[in-house]
């Protein structure tokens, strides 16, 4: 074999990819010093591509959105610390990441409008009024004892754990066309009425908590914190779960929320646990739908922005800059135009029409036609918010979104609803 | 023997090719199963290796800790001495149920099938034709294939609305969707190929003359088929069935969506410990799953000796 007489398949390969990469590798190299590139893990849901574009004008920083499940962004965090440069996650995941030791406390002297987070946040209270605290409300796991503590401090300290970015009160989706009387209660979920026609997340920690208003609004029993049951309370919730599966009272359950809106939207169900972007999706298919304000109030839920600990340099900066930038309006304006609510209102107030807020916010009847961030008709004139203002929704909230102690128990318990 | 010839490398050289091709040939052969040999290593050998581990760690909320505890397998097997049935038995019976329903389908459908291909198509073209459309729904997702049912079966789906229609009934029929009914439909929908593939094969390579002999001998059309094409189909049947079973048993999505999650899958309860990071409970699942899947296997190639066969 004579290496010289012919070249070999691997040499003329190396050729072949060489001769490819030159143009790219070549051509960024311009400006390659100056844009920050922020890798960007969530949810799909917040990760909205108006955003992405709207950052890169005002400040020239490119977001690479990381969309994965709920569940993953927590397993991500506490796996994968070094895949991504900021974070958009639960706050009720904090009481499994924060352990882990994998994000950094926020310096809340670095964040602007650090002091004027909505007060949900920072008291537990709307308006002066305290609101529900069962669960991992925010308020429990807002600060940090240190920067890179491990434990939540009971006190305002200047390490915050995530800055929020959108909250919003959940309740049950109802199609009105079709139950054709008001509902005013969580026990109606497992009301015989609606056998086969009900349906519940199939997400444990979320699923069990709306069973367990079902639980109290039934008169049953009253938890003593539904967001972290003990291990005869969650046996006796799952156990009402139970019966109501061998009854046939679930036509399925969902766990995405695309399942959520076809199980609706396409009648099998008239009643069902929902997220509020979802039942705008089943309004914008012509088909009825209400978010169904319920007299025993809400389960709530937060997320936020955290940075991992590794995070330093220049993309810290850019990092911290992006955070103030989101709570600066824009952003807060768009979400709030979603129906989601924003951290910091005032700024996003500056930034919506004064029709917008007074519907959006103030759960007036709206003006005018009702668009979304898109441009689409979301409500026409007259219309108003399911469930009414920011106060009214976010004051009767009963519990938020958890992490319970007996989470490993809970889960097998759930697995034996499914099972059952 | 190397050390004895180190002085004469010429003749080394000579009495190594003359004595000694056995083990150079089988050395050969070695070298030609590595790579195979290798990426069974990397990704099934050692992965499955640290599942069997993992299995036996510890775990809390978020992280996972080296030990040696029986804790997770007795978690998968709790409250199984009562006498009501435990999850994991209960998940595993609703599991056996569909292997046994679709297998029952799957077989004689998918047999039939290879039969009418093999024996019924004279030509070449027409059979490879045939046998290629049977492939045409795996060139979309199996994700997809299965939401296409369900437009189909919902309660306002189009066979409801036929049927309504046409006044055949008045109320919609339930059971459609989200049912045992909806799961054994889609695996059928799914896994039929699977059973097609290696039965064909078996029969293509029937000899023609076994068949003739056959009839000379005046057997009737059924003694044929019963006494000589199915003994000599068995090696495909056992694969099919191999599949079909692998398929089934470590399946989720299928049940899950056909199901509406209502339906407890093995596959489901070791996603949603994922999902929790309870990994090593998930690896007791899936420990306990393997061993299952693997005696059904057992079970299988008892029955038939595949490695005689082909």
């Amino acid at each position: 074999m004579d290496p010289f007489s012919k070249p070999s398949r691997r040499t003329l390969l190396k050729g072949a990819a060489a001769l490819a990469a030159t143009p790219v590798t070549g051509f960024p190299a311009v400006h390659a010093a100056e844009p920050v590139t922020l890798r960007y893990l969530g949810t799909a849901v917040s990760q909205s591509a108006d955003i992405a574009r709207k950052v890169k004008e005002d400040l020239g920083i490119t977001l690479e959105y990381i969309p994965v499940v709920t569940d993953e962004v927590t397993k991500r965090v506490v796996t994968q610390p070094n895949s991504f440069d900021l974070v958009d996650t639960e706050y009720f995941s904090l009481k499994k990441i924060i352990p882990s030791g994998n994000l950094s406390g926020l310096d809340a002297k670095r964040i602007k409008l650090a002091d004027q987070i909505s007060s949900v946040f920072t008291k537990g209270e709307v308006s002066g009024k305290r609101i529900g605290d069962q669960g991992t409300a925010p308020r429990k796991v807002f600060y940090l004892e240190g920067q890179t503590g491990k434990t939540f401090a009971s006190a305002p300290t200047e390490w915050l754990t995530l800055i929020p970015t959108t909250y919003n009160a959940d309740t049950l989706g109802i199609r009105p066309d079709l139950i054709k009387r008001p509902v005013e209660s969580w026990k109606d979920l497992l009301n015989p009425e609606f056998k086969g026609k009900a349906s519940i997340l199939n997400i444990p920690s979320i699923g069990i908590m709306d069973a367990a208003m079902v639980v109290e609004a039934t008169g049953d029993y009253t938890y003593g914190d539904k967001g972290n049951m003990t291990k005869p309370e969650i046996d006796r919730t799952i156990k009402v779960l139970i019966e109501a599966k061998r009854a046939g009272q679930f036509r399925a359950f969902w766990q995405d929320f695309n399942e959520s809106v076809n199980l609706m939207a396409s009648g099998e169900t008239v009643i069902q646990s929902m997220w509020s972007p979802a039942v705008t999706k089943v309004r914008a298919q012509g088909v009825p739908c209400t978010y169904q304000p319920l007299k025993e109030g809400y389960r709530a839920w937060a997320q936020g922005f955290g940075i991992p600990k590794t995070l330093s340099g220049r993309k810290l900066d850019a990092a911290y800059d992006f955070i103030n930038w989101f709570l600066s309006g824009w952003a807060g304006a768009y979400l709030n135009r979603q129906g989601y609510y924003s951290a910091v209102l005032e700024t996003a107030k500056a930034h919506m029409q004064p029709d917008e807020w007074a519907f959006w916010m103030e759960g007036k009847p709206a003006e005018k036609d009702i668009l979304g961030p898109d441009g689409t008709l979301i409500e026409k004139a007259g219309a108003t918010r399911d469930g009414g203002s920011f106060d009214q929704r976010m004051g009767s909230v009963a519990c938020w979104n958890a992490v319970m102690d007996e989470n490993t128990y809970m889960v097998r318990k759930w697995n034996e609803f499914i099972a059952a | 023997m190397n050390d004895l010839a180190l002085p004469r490398t010429g003749e080394t050289a000579a009495a190594s090719i003359a004595t000694a091709p056995r083990p150079r040939r089988r050395s050969l052969a070695y070298l030609q199963a590595a790579p195979l040999a290798l990426v069974f290593l990397v990704f099934l050998v050692v992965p499955l290796l640290l599942t069997g581990i993992v299995s036996f760690w510890e775990y809390n909320e978020y992280a996972i800790t080296p030990a040696l505890t029986l804790q997770n397998y007795t978690d998968v097997f709790d409250g199984c001495l009562s006498a009501d049935l435990c999850t994991t038995v209960r998940t595993y019976l609703s599991t056996l149920k569909f292997v046994a329903l679709t297998l029952a389908i799957t077989l004689p459908l998918g047999f039939a099938i290879a039969y009418f291909l093999a024996f019924h198509i004279r030509s070449d073209t027409v059979r490879m034709g045939l046998f290629l459309l049977c492939t045409i729904p795996f060139w979309t997702s199996n994700v997809i294939r299965m939401i296409s049912w369900i437009p189909l079966l919902g309660r306002n789906g189009l066979i409801n609305d036929t049927l309504r229609s046409l006044g055949l009934i008045k109320a919609p029929i339930e059971g459609l969707l989200y049912s045992d009914f909806a799961v054994v439909l889609a695996f059928v929908h799914l896994d039929t190929v699977f059973m097609i593939v290696p039965i064909f094969n078996s029969l293509a390579r029937i000899d023609r003359s076994l068949i003739e002999a056959a009839r000379d001998c005046g057997a009737s059309g059924f003694q044929t088929l019963w006494n000589v094409v199915l003994p000599l189909a068995k090696p495909g049947i056992a694969i099919g069935s191999i599949f079909v079973v692998t398929l089934v048993m470590g399946d989720f999505v299928t049940v899950g969506m056909m199901g509406g999650q209502q339906i407890a899958s093995v596959g489901k309860v070791i996603q949603v410990q994922m999902a929790y990071l309870q990994f090593p409970a998930a690896a007791a699942n899936a420990v306990v799953l393997l061993a299952a899947v693997l005696l059904m296997i057992l079970g299988l190639t008892r029955m038939i000796d595949l490695r005689r066969e082909l």
